[in-house]
């Protein structure tokens, strides 16, 4: 097999922004779980849309808008391949994680009735909890968590009592926003599957840093949302296979998602457009496109690879530094750091790391129930990306130990 | 000392530091100065809270003056609590409800009071004019 070298340097050169520096110090950023930087050809695909191409699309008959319109299709096909789904037509253009998601619960949810069970996690990011909480809450549902341990892991030893047949809808994180996490999803896909429930799995931490194939993995719905793989904010997607989407209603109403409209009914359109009601965010889609293309092109193994380098080497570096206790220790993590320094105030320590110009991430992260379990108000989360170096960790580590000095 | 000439004095305090690490360190020193909060008023009522940090602020009229004591979780955060107490506290009702807050901005700390960095102090500074409004009603 051919080994193809991952050249980190090369690949920087790519992004305007981290080429960027604060005053006389480099720019480290290190907030990658919250969005990624974009690529050049990102930036430059946006502007050439706005500049040669800017037209509706599946509307007109003119030829900027065909052009548009088969730009915007291309796109759809491009994450087919990215995801390994079967079809076109499964792959529906959302606005990010939290919309696909919101779309799965106002929509799947119509299909279920009181007393129906939905299983999700203790790990779970806010928006993959509150849809679910507000669902349970209108529809009489009951919403089980699988629990955690202290590594930060699923606990699935009762998972005869989480799993039953009375349970409709699993929804779970492919890996933990603030953990780092890389759950177990085949493992809960299989044991839902015995009792015919549908499963979700949320792909935002997870699809910019492994190989994602929804037929292997055999969920119902996955989502994620392009700014975290390198593409325009506002854009997301929502994998639903064909049956699964073919018997859930529209999400919402408007043009395109219909066939024909009388003053007596609508007929709805077919997938995926039954969907994408108005007017889509068609540049951050075209230029989504672009983005999944750009990552495509570069080895998975390879990057996963320099991920896990980073992972390894800021870990260990951190070690070191006296009163460091990490939070989430699985041995299957990916490529982010959550972290606590004696009892110094995570919004202290990033105010005091952002003036040394690194970016990292401090707080809750949108899991509150994972700080409860910990005891915890919140963490200083670094999150690295394909993009990011040592050399970068070192200077962080270095930033970091200058903070702790003045805190102390 | 005036409000004005008290707020001249913070303003170059933090003037002689050209380095912003160097104007962190002075409001480290600032809020682990901070005459504390007494015990007794660090309760749910007097908290402010913010995403990320957690304020305490207490306020009592004496003498047609407003006298605020505050805390906060976080060091940075107490620092600038140092601040705003140590120019609004002790002033008559009108001076703090007319206060438009610029020699913060002159210290270059503006972006800490920004809606958007969720830490109490743009909170706070509104709950300081509420007291002061609060005690001129009540004294009108």
């Amino acid at each position: 097999m051919q080994v193809t070298h991952f050249d980190v340097e090369s690949l920087r050169k790519d992004f305007p922004l981290l080429n960027i520096s604060q005053g006389k110090n480099p720019y480290v950023y290190f907030d990658n779980g919250a969005t990624s930087q974009k690529p050049q050809v990102v930036i430059d695909r946006l502007k050439q849309y706005y500049d040669q191409e800017n037209a509706n699309v599946h509307r007109g008959v003119h030829q900027l808008s065909q052009i548009s319109t088969d730009n915007f299709e291309e796109s759809r096909r491009i994450v087919r391949r990215f995801l390994n789904a079967e079809y076109d037509h499964e792959i529906i253009f959302t606005a990010g994680t939290t919309n696909g998601i919101n779309l799965v619960a106002t929509s799947f949810g119509t299909m279920l009735s009181e007393g129906d069970e939905i299983l999700i996690s203790e790990l779970e990011h806010h928006s993959n909890i509150v849809p679910w909480q507000m669902l349970a809450h209108d529809k009489n549902l009951v919403l089980k968590y699988i629990p955690i341990n202290n590594k930060g892991e699923w606990i699935l030893d009762d998972i005869s009592d989480l799993i039953t047949d009375k349970t409709k809808l699993i929804a779970v994180s492919h890996v933990s926003n603030s953990l780092g996490t890389i759950n177990p999803v085949e493992k809960i896909i299989e044991e839902g599957k015995k009792f015919g429930a549908k499963i979700l799995v949320d792909g935002a931490q997870a699809i910019q840093h492994f190989k994602v194939d929804v037929q292997k993995l055999d969920c119902d719905f996955y989502v994620f949302s392009g700014h975290k793989v390198f593409g325009p904010t506002g854009t997301g997607i929502l994998y639903g296979k064909e049956s699964v989407l073919n018997a859930m209603p529209p999400y919402q109403g408007g043009g395109d998602m219909i066939k024909t409209v009388s003053m007596s009914g609508t007929v709805y359109n077919e997938l995926p457009h039954k969907f994408e009601a108005g007017t889509p965010n068609i540049a951050g889609v075209i230029g989504l496109g672009v983005a999944i293309e750009w990552f495509m092109s570069i080895d998975t193994e390879a990057v996963a690879a320099h991920e896990n380098d980073l992972l390894v080497y800021a870990h260990e570096k951190l070690s070191e530094i006296e009163g460091i206790k990490i939070y989430g220790t699985s041995d299957k993590k990916c490529s982010l750091i959550s972290f606590l320094v004696g009892d110094l105030h995570p919004y202290d320590v990033g105010t005091l790391l952002n003036q040394q110009g690194v970016a990292v991430r401090t707080g809750h992260h949108c899991t509150q129930p994972v700080m409860e379990y910990y005891g915890i108000p919140g963490t200083i989360r670094a999150s690295f990306s394909l993009y990011n170096t040592k050399e970068e960790v070192d200077y962080f580590i270095k930033a970091l130990k200058r903070a702790i000095r003045m805190l102390s | 000392m005036s409000l004005s000439e008290k707020e001249i004095e913070l303003v170059d305090e933090f003037a002689i530091y050209d380095d912003w690490m160097d104007k962190y360190e002075y409001i480290i020193e600032l809020g682990k100065d901070l005459p504390l909060i007494d015990e007794a008023h660090k309760i749910d009522e007097n908290i402010i809270k913010g995403c990320q940090s957690t304020v305490w602020l207490h306020a009592v009229y004496k003498d047609g003056k407003v006298v605020f004591t505050g805390d906060a979780d976080a060091i940075i955060v107490k620092g600038l609590v140092a601040i705003l107490v140590r120019a609004l506290s002790e002033e008559e009702p009108d001076a703090i409800i007319n206060n438009e807050l610029e020699f913060v901005k002159e210290i270059g700390l503006q972006e800490h009071l920004s809606p958007t960095r969720s830490n109490g102090v743009l909170a706070m500074i509104k709950q300081m004019k509420m007291y002061a409004l609060g005690f001129k009603m009540k004294n009108a």
